[in-house]
C-alpha cells in the first residue's frame, strides 16, 4: 500500500478515513478490531464469504457492513 | 388488520435450531397464526434446557423437534408443523427450507450461524433470514435491537457471548426470540420486498 494515498469508506454507517488505497477484508477487520471469530461482512450489500476475506478488497467509496456473530441461542 | 393476519395462514417460515431461540420463536409465530412452520434440530431436551427453552419436565429425553411440534399443536392443532430431526449443513439447509419465505437462524454456535447466512445468501438471495447474535446474561434491555443488512436481519446485542459466567437465561433469550418472530411478522404482513442483487461476492 502507498503511504501517500488515502481512502474513505463507509463502515457501519460511519465515514472512516484510511491511509492506503485498498485493504483486503481480513486487513480491514484486523484494523477495526473485530475480535470475535465469526463476522457477517457485506460490501455494497453483497456478502463476502469467510473463505474469501483474503482475496476480496475494499476500495475508496465502498459501503462496508460488519457485524459480529456471537454464540448463544 | 384482519386481512394482514389472514396472510400469515398462507405463510411458511423455517426455524433452524429448536433451542432457546428456536423453541420460543416457534411458539410466538404459532400463536400469531403462521400456517406452516418447518422446524429442524438434531438434539434432545435436557433438564438444563428448561431455564429458557419452551419445553416441559415430562419432555426431558424427547427429540426437540417432536416435543416442540407437540407444544405447537397444543396451542393450535391446525398449524402444519414439518419436523426434521437432522444435523443441518449447507445441503440440508437448501433442501429443508426451500419452500420457506423467511428463515429464522436459531443455532447456538457462531460458526453455524455464519454457515446458514452464507448458504441462504448464496442459494436463495431472495429469501429473508433473521439471525440472533448476543443474548447471554441479564439486564441491559435497550442493548437488544435489530439491524438490517439487505435481506438479513440480526437481532441481539452483538456482544454478549454465552460462557460459564454469562449463561443464557429465559428473559434475554426470550426477548431476542420475540424480536426475530416480530421481524418475521413485519416481513410477511407488510409484504416487504427482498433487496435485489443482494447476494454473495463472486469474482
Amino acid at each position: 500500500m502507498n503511504k501517500g494515498e488515502s481512502m474513505k469508506i463507509n463502515l457501519n454507517n460511519k465515514e472512516v478515513s484510511m491511509a492506503g488505497e485498498s485493504f483486503s477484508v481480513r486487513e480491514l477487520l484486523n484494523l477495526m478490531h473485530f475480535t470475535f471469530p465469526m463476522i457477517v461482512v457485506k460490501i455494497n450489500s453483497r456478502l463476502v464469504k469467510k473463505e474469501d476475506y483474503e482475496r476480496v478488497f475494499i476500495g475508496d467509496g465502498d459501503n462496508v457492513e460488519a457485524i459480529h456473530l456471537i454464540s448463544g441461542g | 388488520m384482519k386481512s394482514k393476519l389472514e396472510k400469515l395462514k398462507g405463510t411458511c417460515i423455517g426455524i433452524a435450531g429448536c433451542g432457546g431461540l428456536g423453541s420460543n420463536c416457534a411458539m410466538a409465530l404459532a400463536r400469531a397464526g403462521v400456517g406452516t412452520l418447518v422446524i429442524a434440530d438434531f438434539d434432545t431436551v435436557t433438564l438444563e434446557n428448561l431455564n429458557r427453552q419452551y419445553y416441559f419436565r415430562e419432555q426431558v429425553g424427547q427429540k426437540k423437534v417432536l416435543a416442540l411440534q407437540e407444544n405447537i399443536k397444543k396451542v393450535n392443532p391446525d398449524i402444519d408443523v414439518q419436523v426434521h430431526d437432522v444435523h443441518l449443513g449447507p445441503d440440508e439447509v437448501v433442501h429443508i427450507f426451500k419452500n420457506c419465505q423467511v428463515i429464522i437462524e436459531a443455532f447456538d454456535l457462531a460458526d453455524m450461524k455464519l454457515m446458514i447466512i452464507e448458504t441462504i445468501s448464496e442459494r436463495f438471495p431472495d429469501k429473508f433470514i433473521i439471525a440472533g447474535s448476543g443474548l447471554a446474561g441479564y439486564g441491559a434491555n435497550n442493548a437488544l435491537r435489530t439491524r438490517r443488512l439487505g435481506n438479513l436481519f440480526i437481532c441481539g446485542d452483538e456482544t454478549s457471548e454465552v460462557s460459564e459466567t454469562l449463561p443464557p437465561l429465559a428473559p434475554r433469550v426470550g426477548v431476542v426470540a420475540a424480536l426475530q418472530a416480530n421481524q418475521a411478522l413485519e416481513i410477511v404482513m407488510d409484504d416487504m420486498a427482498p433487496t435485489i442483487g443482494d447476494d454473495v461476492w463472486d469474482e
